[in-house]
């Protein structure tokens, strides 16, 4: 799934639709992300993991235009891979993105958040909760079609009118909200307040949410926190149909290990805003850094972890 | 099981009231004593030019032993601690009563709005005798379009703007402005002679005091939108007092505080209300009245506040409108689901400042005077209390708490029979604002989320189902 067959390199080298490049996040004195630089492959579920304030929801808000970067760059590329002229052309010419018939690449570092969503379909969902609480289910995925809808509304001069272009635009609008209540099994409730559904339906709603928005690349924070064993599975499959189905890209911060090492095809680890792994989960697993970061270990095995990193990280800094 | 302890355990009935209920109200009592006691037991007057000092037991007794009793009152039955506390749950009567007549009561409430002058004229039996009564429906619409117009800013986009007041002056200018315009005037009478500008000007000043306003708001919104909640509130309040203090001191343009006079007067589009031959009363063949008048400037308002209603009621059911309620409910998932915050913020701030501006055109045409006097923040508060206390997002709610508060204002000048109770000193139109306070404070009390607390959604899929109002949030500014 994660090798591409054409050159045996994986995916997300060989087709990424994310690239992030020396990514700093500083707040004040504080780094919580440093140096920072990983891809995500087109069509694979990433895995995005750590230990508790490693600073993965800061590049998660990097990457979704809610911080601004101190440094670094995002690219996200629309419908295959970029070339590295493409890339050094549009960081060149000082815009946000440079969008070709059947590819684009988007510099996510220069959009405001509304841009990231909107522009280059990116979506996201949040560690707590953020539904409208007070707007039922259906008008909770209304509203993230409004960009769709407010062009077929004619800025709401059609819709004013109650023109039937904008009438036709509120039925489609509809169906696929339907259609993504019914994916996600919320069809009986979509006329109850979302603030109103028990928590595992509402992590539920607000993937549904962000798919009505029809992103390229889907962000979640967290999906699984507060789910029972049995909700953690049907994620699982919820996940793995989204990808089969409308090829959405998958990057997810995830604590559960068991929706992590099932579903993901590639996960990066940090910690303390640095990525100390980055591979298949099967070398994620089996890696003693992630080890030494999630379980801590004696003494001893701490000079040998450093004289291991010492060894790894001298010759490249030496090199750089 | 709440029963069972109640019926088999003596000591809920054991619990002594008296004892303690006795000494709470009487450490009430000297607290009251203790306020009291300098407030109203003592009392300044002149003795002989010079300034002494006069004693009023008997009021403070009276005084003291109100809240004495009322405590010890209060403490033997609502207090009690043997009161078996109300497990009344769902809906309230209020809400209940809502439910049945729901369907009805906008149909009604809209035909007595349409059959209100007919209805006063006969039941007052004259034109001249229904003045009072048209003057106050007048009014009283005009709070209702404005509560309309701030409830798309307040209710349904959630910014709380304390200087709504500023758009209604930014309309009433405009109209003031334009039609005592003697250039404007000049330039039509040669165009299409000498009265049309007298009397078309309201009919075409009337969009354009809507697009100043809504410009205006633009203006104002730009700057402010990135504050929230207090802050916003703060700065919108100042922009307010900004606007009257402009048109108070720019003597050149607004003729300052002395206001702007002599204001064309409403026409039927284009009939001008007067008696001669050429006046609508003659063209009708009415005999004239001045009374045509108002009756006429009673239906622009109602249509003019219907107009509101409509165009409220379609925008939200369209994106702008659902963005406006996703952005009171929650902005940082508006910005990661794509809507463009800003620029939201702007068009609910624009939207609600243009029917502000209709009904400051209003405003000026119906008085044929304005001036800063009548844009005061006493104005914003109000239109935000008709807003808060209807529902906040509420349509029948707004005009209902619209009508129960301009209604209520008026009929609280004519309690002239208290002065039988209290003494021909008695003034009840002094005691106005503290009757009004106290309704604000129990509306609150019973119906914290106003009149209407509950939110119809924009769609529905089988069942359309009324969201309740704890899940509703009030916006962050």
């Amino acid at each position: 799934m994660a090798t591409s067959p054409a050159n045996g390199l994986p995916r997300w080298e060989a087709d990424p639709i994310l690239i992030v490049e020396h990514l700093f996040m500083r707040f004040g004195g504080l780094i919580a992300v440093n140096d920072l630089s990983f891809k995500v492959g087109r069509g694979d579920i990433t895995a995005l993991i750590g230990p508790n304030g490693a600073g993965k929801t800061t590049v998660f808000n990097c990457i979704t235009g809610f911080y601004k970067p101190s440094e670094g760059r995002l690219i996200l590329a629309h419908g295959r891979a970029p070339t590295p002229e493409e890339i050094a052309e549009v960081t060149r010419i000082g815009e946000r993105s440079l969008v070709g018939r059947e590819a684009g690449v988007f510099l996510l570092e220069r959009m405001p958040d509304y841009l990231v969503s909107g522009g280059a379909k990116v979506a996201r969902t949040f560690q707590n909760i953020r539904l409208f609480t007070g707007m039922t289910v259906l008008e909770n995925l209304m509203v993230a079609q409004h960009n769709a809808l407010m062009a077929a509304s004619g800025y709401s001069l059609k819709g004013l009118f109650g023109l039937p272009g904008w009438t036709r635009a509120q039925k489609a609008a509809t169906a696929k909200a339907e259609y993504w209540l019914d994916k996600v099994g919320l069809t009986d409730r979509a006329d109850d307040p979302a603030g109103d559904l028990p928590y595992g339906a509402q992590r539920r709603l607000e993937i549904a949410r962000a798919m009505c928005s029809e992103p390229i690349l889907l962000c979640l924070d967290e999906p699984a926190a507060g789910l029972n064993p049995r909700e953690s599975l049907e994620l699982n499959t919820l996940l793995r149909a989204i990808r089969a189905e409308h090829g959405t890209s998958i990057l997810l911060i995830e604590h559960d290990m068991s929706v992590v090492m099932e579903i993901s095809d590639h996960v990066v680890v940090l910690d303390y805003g640095t990525k100390i792994s980055d591979g298949t989960p099967e070398a994620v697993k089996n890696d003693p850094r992630v080890i030494a970061a999630y379980l801590g270990v004696d003494e001893d095995a701490v000079e040998e972890v450093e004289a291991e990193l010492k060894l790894d990280t001298n010759p490249t800094g030496a090199g750089a | 099981m709440a029963v069972q302890t109640a019926d088999t355990a003596p000591p809920a009935a054991a619990n002594p009231v008296l004892g303690p209920a006795f000494k709470d109200a009487l450490i009430v009592g000297l607290i009251a004593l203790g306020l009291f006691g300098p407030l109203i037991g003592f009392e300044t007057v002149i003795i002989d030019g010079a300034l002494g000092l006069a004693y009023r037991p008997s009021l403070l007794a009276i005084m003291v032993g109100i809240i004495f009793f009322g405590r010890l009152l209060l403490n033997v039955t609502l207090w009690s601690p043997n009161r078996k506390p109300s497990t009344h749950t769902g809906p309230t009567l209020f809400d209940r009563a809502g439910t049945v007549m729901g369907p009805g009561v906008k149909p009604a409430l809209l035909a007595f709005a349409v059959l209100f002058p007919a209805i006063a004229i006969f039941s007052l039996g004259g034109l001249n005798e229904s003045r009072y009564l048209i003057d106050l429906g007048i009014l009283i619409l005009t709070y209702v379009m404005l509560g309309w117009g701030l409830n798309i800013v307040v209710g349904l986009a959630g910014l709380l703007d304390l200087g709504y007041v500023a758009f209604y002056a930014v309309g009433a200018y405009t109209y003031a402005l334009l039609a005592t315009s003697a250039p404007i005037n000049d330039f039509f009478a040669g165009l299409f002679g000498a009265t049309f500008w007298a009397n078309w000007a309201f009919w075409i000043c009337l969009p354009m005091a809507g697009i100043f306003a809504g410009v205006w708001g633009m203006i104002l919104g730009f700057p402010v939108l990135r504050l929230r909640g207090d802050y916003l509130a703060i700065v919108t309040l100042a922009f307010g007092e900004i606007i009257r203090l402009v048109l108070i001191n720019w003597v050149d343009f607004t003729n300052g505080g002395a206001g702007i006079a002599s204001i064309p007067r409403a026409t039927f589009f284009g009939i001008p209300f007067n008696a001669g031959p050429d006046g609508f009363a003659a063209l009708f063949g009415l005999p004239f009245s001045p009374m045509h008048r108002i009756v006429f400037l009673y239906f622009v308002i109602l249509a003019l506040a219907l107009l509101t209603a409509f165009v409220t009621v379609r925008l939200r059911r369209l994106p702008v409108g659902r963005a406006w309620e996703a952005l009171r409910e929650d902005e940082i998932a508006c910005r990661s689901l794509g809507i463009n915050t800003t620029t939201t913020k702007l068009s609910a701030f624009a939207t609600g400042a243009m029917f502000g501006g209709f009904a400051g055109c209003f405003f000026a045409v119906r008085a044929g005077f304005v001036s800063p006097e009548s844009f005061t923040f006493d104005v914003s508060a109000m239109i935000l209390a008709i807003v808060v206390l209807g529902g906040m997002g509420s349509q029948i709610g707004v005009a209902v708490a619209a009508a129960v508060m301009m209604g209520g204002m008026e009929m609280l000048r004519n309690l002239g029979f208290l002065k039988q109770i209290f003494g021909n000193d008695f003034d009840p139109s002094l005691y106005r604002m503290l009757i009004f306070g106290f309704a604000m404070v129990a509306i609150m009390v019973w119906k914290p989320r106003g009149l209407v607390s509950t939110r119809d959604p924009t769609i529905f899929l089988k069942e359309r189902k009324a969201v309740s109002g704890d899940l509703v949030k009030e916006g962050h500014g």
